[in-house]
Formats: structure tokens, sequence, C-alpha cells
């Protein structure tokens, strides 16, 4: 029989596996056999392998290896199978809270991708530019953009683009909103700081595609809150991360001097640690800017419109030409937003040179 | 300064029984100390920090007191205490009568705003704002607007010599330039008390010379009470009106600084002062005989305040003469050049090895 059958017969626990032998759900390996097209017969040795086998083969005492020696263990299957009622189960409820609190953001986004795209070009590209200009007060800049925007425009990516545009310019400055008031509050308190740390740690590790697992469950695919809340749970964490270092980083002594002058916490907050954090708050930006548009490419499978669609299709249907010129514009865009938030950030470096040089 | 004038000056701020212990839990550590436990040995079997122990200063209204002692000492930490940036184990801080320790935060909050101002060792300034706005801290956190400082906020840069730069940046300044805003900053709060934290110590000597005249020149006019940190001697004697010498979170001595000089009561302070020119700190007044019934034949008039080497140049070494000692032009006794070189021979503790222990402090 099976390797495992001794623990149970030594153990006397024979009857009891017999007892309730049911058939169940197939092992993992029975699983994904079946996915890759194979027999079922294939993967049966896998899981539990006959009681023949050298020490060598000895297969660890997974679940469902012991399940092949006594069938009233619960195999693999059975925990996954679990995992997902539970979420089912709690889905519901789960739903009737996080629906009303994330509707805000499909409005945002559907208003945003409306404006992006019904606004003439003539109007939205001098617009773009006068924001690149406000932004670096760089003239070279302001030409590189222009030149990118008109090639993307020439070649027709001109719609795509905006909507990818639109949907960045809506995550971004939601995780910004939110992110900068908790990393404060993470500053401010060593507590939530450590409690915060491991879940910013686990948004940040986690493949982009497994949020959208859950979130696939929750929301219907044709919400745009859907991609709107992957995107932004996977790029909020550098400006929580950089506003929470800036703030502890502002010199002792300057908050010292706030408190013996009598400052308000409020005072403290506005008039030192913010414009002292500022340069690390940017910096966050730029790398929160950076991953909504990694994430809003992946978003596309899950209907979240722009230059992404035109890679996924490009990799469907092997299209080579179509997923490249994606991809160069995604790499402009890029450019773009980490150019433009760089030169930001590098003019307030150095209206604030400072602390370094005192 | 150095209580010219002996006019009794009244008690603005007292720091009594003050205890500070540094850890998880002071209160029991605080059992150990009051039994008797010293600094090491509190942080070797308790683990706890002692950071100041039983201190009880008297600072009088328009007097500059020095707190001085080696680095560790504690001497940021008793000035920290003064305006509760670090709260004491016990103890009181009696402010005009009252008890600052016991206020409430908004109350708190009042007394740093008005009644004081602290100049910091690494000038802590604003770097996002100008030189002006720096200078103005204290009064828009107050909430007045910029047209109700600006003038006294100029007026004071002008005065610590600024004139003219109060639209840069900090990062624009020198060092010296930076302690000057600085200044200029607690100045403009025009809070009676300014609390000083080696306020001097980050900068180079011949710009600290040129600071400590600033601070007495201005003090000749404003005659705050100002509670100054020093680790170095020859500024504390300079500054102080009374000298509180601080070793292990415990004072050894205070009091008028040429008495210290005179007669020090540990071995500490005579490693301390071993190292001083004491014929450039000595004063005349500190070693006159003020009691003599019969005037011996002086060979001319000093005065009171004159340095014993400016005293030893004009009696070109000849230690056979007496002075007549004047102040304000009246007689106030008589100066022996034996006495005088009597004073110049360091304290008997001296040469009892304290020396080979040499532990000045580095500046
Ligand atoms: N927050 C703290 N926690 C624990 N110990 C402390 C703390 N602050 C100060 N101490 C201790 O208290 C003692 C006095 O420190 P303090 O900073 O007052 O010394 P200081 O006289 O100002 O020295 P320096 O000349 O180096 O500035 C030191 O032994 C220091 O280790
Ligand atoms: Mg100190």
């Amino acid at each position: 029989m099976a390797t495992y059958d001794f623990i149970f017969d030594g153990l006397g626990l024979r009857e009891w596996c017999d007892k309730d032998a049911t058939a169940g759900p197939m092992s993992m390996a029975d699983l994904l056999a079946q996915g890759s097209g194979k027999g079922a017969d294939g993967g049966t040795d896998a899981g539990g392998g006959s009681s023949g086998v050298s020490l060598w083969e000895l297969p660890f005492p997974s679940l469902d290896a012991l399940n092949k020696a006594c069938p009233a263990v619960a195999r693999t299957r059975e925990v996954t199978k679990g995992v997902e009622s539970g979420f089912l189960d709690i889905k519901d409820s789960l739903k009737v809270v996080l629906d009303p609190v994330t509707q805000p953001l499909s409005w945002f986004l559907e208003g945003a991708l409306y404006a992006f795209q019904t606004t003439p070009w003539f109007i939205m590209i001098p617009l773009l530019l006068a924001v690149v200009y406000f932004a670096s007060k760089s003239f070279k800049l302001v030409g590189f953009v222009a030149f990118s925007i008109f090639f993307l425009a020439f070649i027709d990516h001109y719609n795509f683009a905006m909507q990818t545009l639109a949907i960045i310019f809506v995550c971004a400055l939601l995780c910004v909103l939110l992110g900068v008031p908790i990393g404060i509050a993470m500053s401010r308190s060593d507590t939530l700081q450590r409690m915060t740390i491991p879940v910013l740690d686990m948004l940040q590790t986690l493949p982009p595609f497994v949020y959208l697992i859950p979130l696939i469950f929750l929301f219907s695919v044709t919400e745009p809150k859907l991609y709107g809340i992957a995107i932004i749970l996977y790029a909020i964490v550098p400006v929580i991360r950089l506003t929470d270092l800036g703030i502890r980083l502002v010199d002792k002594e300057v908050i010292e001097a706030a408190d013996a002058f009598g400052m308000t916490d409020r005072q403290k907050l506005y008039r030192v640690q913010i414009p002292l954090a500022l340069p690390n708050i940017m910096a966050g930006v730029n790398q929160t800017i950076m991953m909504s548009l990694a994430m809003v490419v992946i978003a596309s499978l899950v209907s979240a419109p722009g230059l992404g669609v035109l890679v996924l299709r490009g990799i469907r249907n092997l299209e080579l030409g179509v997923g490249l010129i994606a991809g160069l514009g995604i790499v402009l865009l890029a450019v773009i937003l980490d150019r433009v938030t760089k030169a930001a950030l590098a003019r307030v470096n150095a209206a604030s040179a400072v602390q370094r040089n005192s | 300064m150095n209580g010219a004038a002996a006019m009794e000056k009244t008690v603005k701020l007292s720091i009594r029984n003050l205890y500070k212990i540094f850890g998880p839990d002071p209160r029991r550590a605080l059992e150990q100390v009051r039994a008797g436990v010293d600094k090491p040995e509190l942080w070797e079997k308790y683990r706890h920090v002692l950071g100041l122990q039983d201190i009880n200063v008297d600072m009088k209204n328009g007097e500059i007191t020095v707190i001085m002692g080696l680095s560790g000492s504690g001497k940021s930490t008793l000035i920290r205490h003064v305006n509760r940036l670090i709260e004491p184990t016990v103890g009181e801080i009696v402010l005009d009568g009252e008890n600052i320790i016991e206020f409430g935060e908004a109350r708190l909050r009042e007394l740093r705003r008005k009644e004081m101002s602290m100049v910091f060792q690494h000038f802590a300034l604003l770097p996002h704002k100008t030189v002006l706005d720096n200078a103005g801290t204290a009064r828009s956190v107050r909430g007045e607007d910029r047209s109700s400082y600006e003038k006294d906020a100029r007026g004071w840069l002008e005065r610590v010599g600024l004139g003219g730069q109060e639209g840069q940046y900090p990062h624009q300044l020198s060092g010296g330039m930076q302690q000057r805003v600085g200044i200029a900053r607690a100045l403009t709060s025009n809070a009676p008390i300014m609390l000083m934290d080696e306020a001097f110590s980050a900068l180079d000597p011949l710009i600290r010379t040129d600071m400590q005249d600033l601070l007495l020149e201005l003090q000749t006019e404003l005659t705050k009470t100002i509670v100054f940190i020093s680790h170095d001697l020859d500024e504390a004697l300079k500054l102080a009106d009374h000298l509180v010498i601080l070793k292990d979170g415990m004072v050894v001595q205070q009091g008028e600084p040429q008495e210290i000089l005179l007669n020090p009561n540990d071995p500490y302070i005579v490693d301390f002062i071993s190292d001083i020119n004491r014929a450039r700190v000595l004063r005349v007044r500190s070693v006159m005989d003020t009691g003599l019934d019969a005037a011996p034949a002086v060979a001319g008039t000093v005065d009171a305040d004159a340095t014993l080497e400016s005293v030893i140049a004009l009696s070109g070494g000849d230690t056979a003469l007496s002075y007549a000692v004047k102040r304000n032009g009246t007689h106030v006794g008589y100066l022996d050049m034996k006495k005088l070189v009597r004073a110049l021979v360091p304290t008997a503790a001296a040469r009892d090895g304290m020396r080979n222990a040499k532990r000045r402090s580095p500046g």
C-alpha cells in the first residue's frame, strides 16, 4: 500500500482511517495533471507511491501523501477549498462594507477617463505641457514631453495613452491623499509603525497578480474600482514609507527648538516636520507614480483600459508589432512621469538644500 | 559683570531637590539613589542612568548662571528641565514663586512662548525659512503676523551684526552667523529668561570670543536671566555671575566664580581649574584686604575689578609693594603683593595626584 501506512497501523488508527473513507476532492497532483492535460494516473505516484519505493524517493509526509495511507486525513485540496469557501462566506458581508466605501473610486476613475478622453487634443496637450513646465520649470523637459506626446498621437496611440494617464492620475493622487496621512500617523506612534510595516512589506512583496484574485471575487470585473484598488494597494507603499521615514529623520534639535518655542503639535507638523520631510515625501510620490504605471499595465487583465490592453492583445494574439509599439508607449510615459517628478523633487531639494550644510 | 554691584537681586528661577533617572522604572531606582547608590553602581546593578541627583540652584534675576561640567555630567539634562523638554523624576522648578512642574499642557506652552527662549548648540534654525522668519519664529508661533514682529526681528538682527542679510537662508550663512540668528531669535521673543545650551561650543575660538563679548554687551542693557551651559572653564569664568559645577549629575560646588577658584572644595574642581591662568582670571577684589585699620604705604591705586595679571605688570614683579584699591573712585581696601602671589599658588589639593588623571573635556 502507501508509504506511510506503518504510521497509522503503528498507532492503531487503521480502523478510524478506513471508516469514513470517502472520495473527497482531487489531490494537488491530480489537479495539476488534469490542468496540463495528462491522465490522472500519471500523477498518482507522486502523491503516494507504492510501498516498494526506495528510501531516495520517500515522499514528504504531506497531506496528500498521508491521505494515501489513511483516507480519513484531509487532502491539501480540501485546505484550498476551505480557504475558498471561507472567503466566499465572508464575501457578502465584506461587500456590504467595501462596496459603498470604494464606490467613489469608480466615479473618480470614470470621470477622469471621460475628462482625459473628451477634452480635445489641442487643449489637452498644451495643458499637460503647462503642468510639466509648472512642475519642472525646464523647457528642455517640456520639449521632450511635447515630442513624446506628438509621437504617440501621430501613431494613433494618443487615446490609449490618455486612458493610462487618467488612471495613473486618479490612483497616484489617491495614494498621496491616503498615504501621507498614514505615514504621518506612523511617524508619531511606534506601535502603529510596528503594526503597519508588516502589512506594507506584504503589499510590496506580493506579486501583483495575487492582489487581483480576491478582488475579482469581491467586485465585478466591469467596475473600474476593481483595478483602481489593485493599483492603489500596490502603489501606496512607498509614499507611506517615505513620509514616515522623512518625518522621523527630521533633525531632533530642530524639533526640540519647535517645542522650546511652544509650538503646538499642529504647528510643528505644518511648519517644521512636513516642510523638512518634503524631499523624502516627494521621492515617495515619484516611486508611487512609477508603481502605478507598472500596475496599470497588469490591471488591463481585469479590464483596465489604456496601453496595457494593446500589450495584452499583443501577447494573446501574437501580434508582435502591436505589443511592442504599445510597450514603447509605456516606456515613453514612464520616462516622462519619472523625469517630471524627479525635476519637481530636485526643485524641492534645492529649496531646502539646507540641513546637510548647516 | 562678575557681581560688581553687590546689590541683592531677587531669585527668579529656583531648582529644588531635582532628581532625574533614565530607565524603565525611575521611581524604584530613585529609592536606591536616596539610599546612597551612586551613578556607576546604579547602572551596574539596576540598569538605570542617574541623570541628575538632588539639584538645588537659585538663579537670580538679571544674572548669568553658568552650569559647567564634563561631558555626560548632566548639563543638557538640567537645562532641559527648566522648560520641561525633559520631565523630572521628582523635584520642583519654581519660577516667580510657581512650581512649573505642575503646569498643564496649555500653561506650559504659554510659558515656553512668553517666558523663555532657548539657543541651541547646533543652532536648530528652520532651514526652509529666511533669516528674518527664523528670527521671528517665537513671535509667529504665538500667532502674531509678520508685520507685528518684523521691526523687532530686523532690529535684533541688526544688533547682532546681520543687518542686510534678512532675506538669506540659514545654509547660506557661516556657523557664527547662524548662531547670531539663533540669538536674534531668542531676543526677538522678548522672553525674560534665556536658556543657552553650549551655544558657543560649535564655533571656532575667535568667533567664540566675539560671541561672548556680544552676549555680555547685550546683557548690560537687557539684564535677562540667563542660564548658560559650557564645558569650557575660561568661557564659564568670563560669563558667570553664578557658577554651578556638575559632576555625575551632582552639584559639587556653586557660587561666585572667584570664590570657587580660591576655595575649591573638591579634587574634581581642582583638576578643572589647575590648567587656567589664575593671574588672568582672579580679580583684585577677591584677594584684597578690607579690614586693615592702619593704612600701609601704598605704591599706587588699582581698580577692584582689575585682574591680578595687570597688577603684577604694574608692580614690575616687586612683591614688597602694596596698593590701594578703589571701586568707582571710592576706597574699598588694600592689596598686598605677597597675598597676591599666594593667591596664584594652586590650591594644595592640586598636588595630590589629581593632575595625572587629566580628564578635561575637549574644546
Ligand atoms: N534619554 C536618555 N536616556 C538615558 N540616558 C540619558 C538620556 N539623556 C541623557 N542621558 C544620560 O544622562 C547623562 C547626562 O547627559 P547630558 O546629555 O545631560 O550630559 P551633558 O553634560 O550635556 O554632556 P555633553 O557635554 O556631552 O553635552 C549621561 O550619562 C547620559 O548618558
Ligand atoms: Mg549637552
